[in-house]
């Protein structure tokens, strides 16, 4: 059963990677099909991968009367909110609907847990204690995030980090329609942010999943992910009356689960099967409604296949797709925001994004995927992120028929 | 725009899960909030989860054993169906233990860790687990408010009743840290609530709760009347939303404060069926 549903206006957004500060340079990157990614130099890390890391955190400097949330997780928060005039927005929404009627919906996978892998190595050698700067509750827990950026609004409506591994900021668009729609709020800022750290590094390198090339998503030689950092946020509203030129709405999403594995994909995509089409469903159209996919797209060879065959059941080769994990790196918890705002600029642009360092496709996987980037009258556009644990999450963007 | 004050979302609860220190079960859990018997402070007792193919059980750490035990006991209750529901999971902290063992292996030398551990480092993991357990495969969603997180889950899972018409189950649960995260963030033990809530009565609701957003920061938290479940209350997030269950467990309406995110909580009408 599809729930009723409005569409929801997008009256602001931005995105920070490793391709630069907000849209401009993401813009020209995905027009000259530029990718951000690098040898890993991170912090002490010595692994032979590739990263998508974001100039300047470490000099973004938090407020004085929030330095308790210092970590480069917020940091690069900090970066992406005041990028192309959001902070601003935010406070503009602020006058016109009060302080308590904002919702705040970020996802986050790792938070700041750098600050507690860097405060591991200074335990206390009697105590086993953590450095006695060291701050729990505003770097490491999982709602940091949030709770910095609603400090630094000053807001105190309902506020909340989801965190489902590699969805999580698709599913933020979820939570704050339902808030919306049930009246609570206003107006909603939702985002993702995720930044480089050990755990993930080490982590998807344990599981065999880090590629030592730039990653290369639905190539037949793939060889798994690159990493990479971002901070993506959008201001919801019911209308666009704050901002009558902001054209992009959130039409539709859909949300299920692999109820499969922990870390690997159903093998047909039935959860992404099932997510696409959901999202269509609440929209009310039919999947030769689409005009571009950006795919989930990791560049592993279990989530392309199965995303792959999930696409193939629900558009055929009808629908142009490309993933753009090449140019950015799988920035994670932030990847369905940065790709939604990749969604919203294809739509604005009237431009299909490419698929960096692809070269041959995989020809067993039957979908028409897009190597460069091409020029294209966009009114539907379909954002894919999956995650461990099953989780899965499409959102359909688009104009107002 | 809407009103400042929108009409409360409201649902019926059909079925209640829990485990707390003391308290194995919400059987025994409302016999204690009733007054019927006496509290007596243990540490939690986290059932082996068997319903989970042999290979999931082995890795299934205390959060997973927990919340697969507090769901299913809330599904059995309510005579539900675990395979169709929708959920949310919220949660301080995740898994505790997991984290502490994960941040010491990046500590050490050769920063080799396991894949396993890795893997269930994810604030999804009991949400994972409990999909492959219930081969439930409707939305989930997964959540973190700090200190405010049974709140925030409680918020979602009633915007999901309203907006399908259908039943949502709700997780609210934590696993202690160990080691130095431990100090950091002393949680004292595992602990965690399931609601089933429901759009509409059936035979099996136990209450109908009507919900709003209380803006009064000077308001008090309604607080539990047996001391050592006051003091739990506040020590393990997932137990701000104790009240409930004791205003349930009364069977008299009540209006209900819980702990949410300051200057806000969220204010319960409850309505015993």
């Amino acid at each position: 059963m599809s729930p009723r549903f409005s569409p929801i206006c997008l009256t602001q957004y931005t995105a920070t990677t490793c391709l630069g500060l907000g849209k401009a340079p993401l813009r020209a990157a995905l027009a000259e099909g530029r990718s951000g990614l690098a040898p890993c130099a991170f912090e002490t890390v010595q692994l032979a991968t590739w990263v998508g890391a974001v100039e300047g955190v470490d000099a973004a400097a938090l407020p004085a009367h929030l330095a308790a949330y210092n970590c480069r997780n917020n940091r690069l928060a900090l970066l992406g909110l005041e990028a192309d005039g959001f902070g601003d927005a935010v406070r503009a929404a602020i006058a016109r609907y009060g302080k308590r009627r904002i919702g705040v919906f970020l996802a986050t996978s790792t938070s700041g847990i750098l600050e507690t892998e860097i405060a591991y190595r200074h335990r206390d050698p009697q105590s086993g204690a953590l450095p006695g700067d060291y701050r729990y509750a505003e770097t490491h827990n999982t709602y940091s995030v949030a709770a910095f950026t609603r400090d630094y609004f000053g807001l105190e409506g309902p506020t909340v980090v989801v965190s489902t591994a590699c969805s999580s900021s698709a599913k933020v668009f979820a939570s704050a329609q339902r808030m919306l729609a049930c009246g609570l709020i206003d107006a909603a800022v939702v985002g993702g942010i995720d930044s480089l750290c050990l755990t993930t590094l080490y982590g998807f390198n344990s599981l065999e999943l880090l590629s030592d090339q730039p990653c290369r998503p639905y190539d037949a030689e793939r060889k798994g992910i690159s990493l990479g950092e971002g901070a993506a946020f959008a201001l919801l509203e019911r209308d666009n009356a704050s901002q009558p030129d902001a054209s992009v709405w959130l039409l539709g999403y859909g949300e299920s689960s692999d109820a499969y594995h922990m870390s690997a994909p159903h093998p047909e995509g039935r959860g992404a099967q099932a997510a696409m089409q959901a999202a269509l469903a609440m929209a009310g159209v039919t999947a030769d409604a689409v005009d571009y996919i950006n795919l989930h797209g990791t560049a592993t060879p279990s989530n392309d296949a199965a995303e792959g065959h999930a696409v193939a059941a629900v558009v055929g080769k009808r629908v142009p797709c490309s993933s753009t994990k090449g140019a950015t790196g799988h920035t994670l918890g932030a990847a369905g925001a940065v790709e939604a705002i990749i969604s919203a600029l294809a739509i604005e642009d009237g431009l299909m994004p490419g698929s960096c360092h692809t070269g041959e496709l995989d020809p067993s996987i039957a979908i028409d995927y897009v190597l460069s980037p091409r020029q294209a009258r966009l009114r539907r556009v379909l954002s894919n992120s999956f995650g461990f644990g099953g989780s899965n999450c499409s959102l359909l963007l688009g104009v107002l028929p | 725009m809407t009103a400042a004050h929108p009409a409360p979302l409201h649902a019926w609860i059909d079925g209640i899960g829990l485990i707390c220190p003391g308290l194995p079960s919400w059987q025994e859990g409302r016999a204690v909030l009733a007054g019927e018997t006496d509290y007596q402070l243990a540490a939690s007792v986290l059932p082996v989860p068997s319903i989970l193919p042999p290979a999931e059980r082995r890795r299934a750490s205390r959060i997973v054993k927990l919340s697969l035990a507090i769901g299913f006991e809330a599904v059995a209750n309510a005579a539900a169906d675990a395979s169709q529901l929708m959920t949310v999971f919220s949660s301080s902290s995740g898994d505790g233990q997991n984290c502490d063992a994960l941040c010491e292996a990046l500590a050490s030398d050769d920063r080799q860790v396991s894949p396993t551990r890795f893997t269930n480092s994810v604030h999804n993991t009991a949400a994972g687990f409990w999909g492959i357990a219930a081969g439930a495969t409707p939305a989930s969603q997964v959540l973190c408010a700090y200190d405010g997180s049974f709140g925030a889950g409680l918020l979602e899972a009633m915007a999901l009743v309203a907006q399908h018409q259908a039943p949502v189950l709700l997780f609210a649960y934590e696993a202690e840290y160990s080691g130095a995260l431990h100090l950091a963030r002393p949680l004292p033990d595992a602990a965690g609530i399931a609601l089933l809530l429901q759009a509409q009565p059936t035979a099996h609701s136990l209450a109908r709760i009507a919900v709003s957003l209380g803006d009064d920061a000077d308001a008090q938290a309604t607080r539990l009347a047996i001391p050592a479940l006051e003091t739990l209350r506040t020590a393990i997030p997932a137990l701000r939303g104790l009240p409930l269950l004791a205003a349930i467990a009364c069977q008299n309406p009540a209006t209900v404060l819980l702990d949410y995110l300051s200057p806000l909580q969220l204010q319960l009408d409850v309505q015993p069926c």
